[in-house]
């Protein structure tokens, strides 16, 4: 129990010194372990845009176009389904509801989707949270509109203002569907998912919107320059059967969505592409996913910042300790014993900067989880630590013991040499 | 109790090589002798209390303390021997600053338990209180050492270094900080302690008033024939 004693001992009267360095070391560890709790967050939140979805069906195309077109609002789906086709599955005895999703128009920026009311009950985010109204109601006649709450908080709308439907992305005068225009009747409250950058309106509406134009001779979208319409968007015989962009599947049994994935993918009647939500996510992360690596990176160089400074610590203090190092050999005290004693108190340095950096970790997340949810809509969520962590926290301490034994080798080498004159 | 504590012969002992610090070719020193060691700086004064104390190796030659032979043990042996067996008090800042005076004059026991054993039935704060009074600080063994004048520390570092009754003690100018009152008071006590414990005690100094206190004087510069080896060579 002597040597124990000794380091507390030590490390006690060199308060000073002794925090700073377990305050650098905390730092390092509040950094590695603080970004592994955002990397999981922000894969958790990820993973998290679309629940409740089983399947998303589109047109045969890639996977990725589909989930991209469809959940994120990014590029243009790879064609489209005839409407009965959805009809048609919606009937299948594993499905337990399909809701069309209608792409290919906008209003200032922001995609139009047109879709059923249906879809507000049935998408979920993050945890199983469902789409919420701030203000006014769903959409449900065929000139309403529901915004999401950056569409609202940017153009500053609210229950009641007009919107002018656009076919494609882009503004362009000539291409607005004017003699159809539609009124807002909800906002939705912030989902921190793409919804927030949409704006519904109800299949009938974009119908009606679609056949007053085609009554309007020059405003026909597959003419337009400029304009993205996307291939399958052309609504030019609207009399004919409607077609939509993708309908999302919700099964009865989760396990038979692989099994009516299959199923649509031979689709004999209409060539589809059937895609299971997660598993697409989890393809696109794994190509974005190299941030992540970025990520953990930098929290391994802030650690090695750390454990510099702590060994830089330990040796300018060991430099004013070479007095004590001579009085221990003087007594007696073997290699073993000086060994020990430097390895312990640096130990024990790495021991409590990990404790206080996962503590400032814990302590941070308890203050700040609430607020960044609110302000960015990340969930990191108070967990223990993961395997990851662990293994963290144990190269830190390795690596501070390890630190530890080069300058108790020195010391011992040195007070040999000169411990013993009076002048050290 | 009587023999020999301390036996050199032969002793060659260089930091490089070429350059001989130390020759002696004959030192013996019986237990209960208390020794005047002199000689001007660089005489090797410092690397003989090394090799006396099994910190330094000789090169060739052989020391033998308490009749055992240092040349022929290892490194650990030989700091396990010092912990057991001697005691060392240097010039100034003798003790551990952050432990109080009781710790610092235990840690010769803590660190060995053959010391402890040879305090035998005797508690160890006993033991401490024991050593304390002999040396005149019994009221200061909680103090910390911060607090503690040179003259006090020194008295400390002696305590530690008689604790346990140690064959052999080295005292490397252990009173040039004090003031010449302090210094006779600090020998007195220290001659008590040696004899009480049947110790040799090898005490350099360059005082050569306190010359008269030894029972005998050794002067390094006529024993070592380094110097002379060096300019013959």
């Amino acid at each position: 129990m002597l040597i124990p004693r000794l380091a507390l001992h030590s490390l006690r009267s060199r308060l000073l010194t002794t925090s700073l360095t377990v305050a650098s070391i905390a730092l390092s560890v509040t950094l590695l372990v603080g970004i592994e709790h955002v990397r999981a967050g922000v894969r958790a939140s990820f993973a998290g845009t679309i629940r409740g979805v089983d399947l998303i069906v589109g047109a045969r195309g890639g996977t990725l176009q589909a989930l991209l077109s469809t959940v994120f609002g990014i590029g243009s789906p790879s064609g489209s389904v005839k409407l009965s086709t959805v009809e048609r599955w919606k009937t299948h005895p594993a499905v337990k509801w399909a809701v069309p999703y209608s792409l290919g128009d906008s209003h200032r920026g922001f995609r139009v989707v047109g879709t059923t009311p249906e879809f507000f009950e049935r998408y979920r985010f993050r945890n199983n949270a469902s789409v919420t109204l701030t203000s006014g109601h769903i959409a449900a006649g065929d000139t309403d509109v529901v915004i999401g709450s950056d569409v609202a908080d940017r153009l500053q709308y609210t229950v009641g203002s007009p919107v002018v439907v656009v076919h494609g992305l882009r503004d362009i005068g000539t291409s607005s569907h004017e003699t159809h225009p539609f009124r807002v009747v909800g906002v939705l409250r912030r989902t921190f998912t793409p919804i927030d950058r949409s704006i519904y309106v109800t299949l009938e509406g974009i119908k009606a919107m679609h056949e007053e134009d085609a009554n309007v001779p020059g405003a026909m979208p597959g003419a337009m320059p400029g304009a993205e319409a996307p291939p399958g968007m052309n609504r030019l015989s609207a009399a004919a059967d409607e077609q939509v962009s993708a309908f999302f599947v919700g099964t009865r049994n989760r396990f038979e969505a692989l099994m009516l994935q299959r199923e649509m993918n031979t689709d004999l009647v209409e060539p589809l592409t059937a895609v299971i939500p997660g598993v697409a996510l989890g393809e696109l992360w794994q190509n974005i996913g190299s941030a992540e690596v970025g990520l953990r990176v930098i929290a391994l160089f802030a650690v090695a910042i750390g454990l510099t400074g702590m060994l830089v610590a330990l040796y300018s203090s060991l430099e004013a300790r070479r007095r004590e190092m001579a009085i221990f050999r003087a007594i007696g005290a073997g290699p073993r014993t000086i060994i020990s004693l430097l390895v312990l108190e640096s130990g024990m340095l790495a021991l409590l900067g990990c404790v206080v950096g996962v503590g400032t970790v814990y302590l941070g997340l308890a203050f700040a989880q609430s607020p960044i949810e609110q302000r960015f809509g990340l969930h990191l969520s108070i967990r223990p630590l993961g395997i990851t962590e662990w293994g963290y926290l144990a190269m830190v301490l390795a690596a501070g013991i390890v630190i530890g034994v080069v300058p108790a080798w020195k010391a011992y080498r040195t007070s040999l040499v000169d411990g013993l004159s009076p002048r050290a | 109790m009587s023999g020999t504590a301390v036996e050199l012969s032969q002793v060659r002992f260089a930091y490089r090589e070429q350059q001989p610090v130390l020759a002696i070719d004959h030192l013996s020193i019986a237990r209960g002798e208390t020794v005047f060691l002199h000689g001007p700086s660089g005489s090797g004064k410092t690397t003989l209390l090394g090799i006396l104390a099994g910190v330094l190796q000789a090169n060739s030659g052989s020391v033998r303390i308490l009749e055992q032979d240092f040349t022929r043990m290892s490194g650990g042996a030989r700091d396990a021997f010092r912990a057991r067996h001697l005691g060392y008090v240097f010039q100034m800042f003798n003790l551990i600053p952050y432990l109080s005076v009781r710790e610092n004059i235990l840690l010769p026991i803590r660190l060995d338990a053959g010391r402890r054993a040879r305090l035998g039935e005797v508690s160890l704060d006993r033991a401490v209180r024991t050593m304390a009074e002999e040396l005149d600080i019994a009221g200061l063994l909680d103090a910390p050492i911060g607090e503690l004048s040179v003259g006090q520390q020194q008295r400390v570092a002696a305590a530690r270094a008689l604790i346990g009754s140690p064959e052999v003690v080295i005292a490397d100018e252990p009173t040039s900080a004090l003031d010449t009152d302090r210094r006779e008071q600090f020998l007195r006590l220290l001659f008590a302690s040696c004899e009480k414990a049947q110790a040799a005690l090898v005490f350099v100094s360059h005082d050569h008033t306190l010359r008269p206190l030894f029972s005998r004087t050794v002067s390094l510069t006529d024993i070592n024939r380094a110097t002379s080896l060096r300019s013959a060579a």
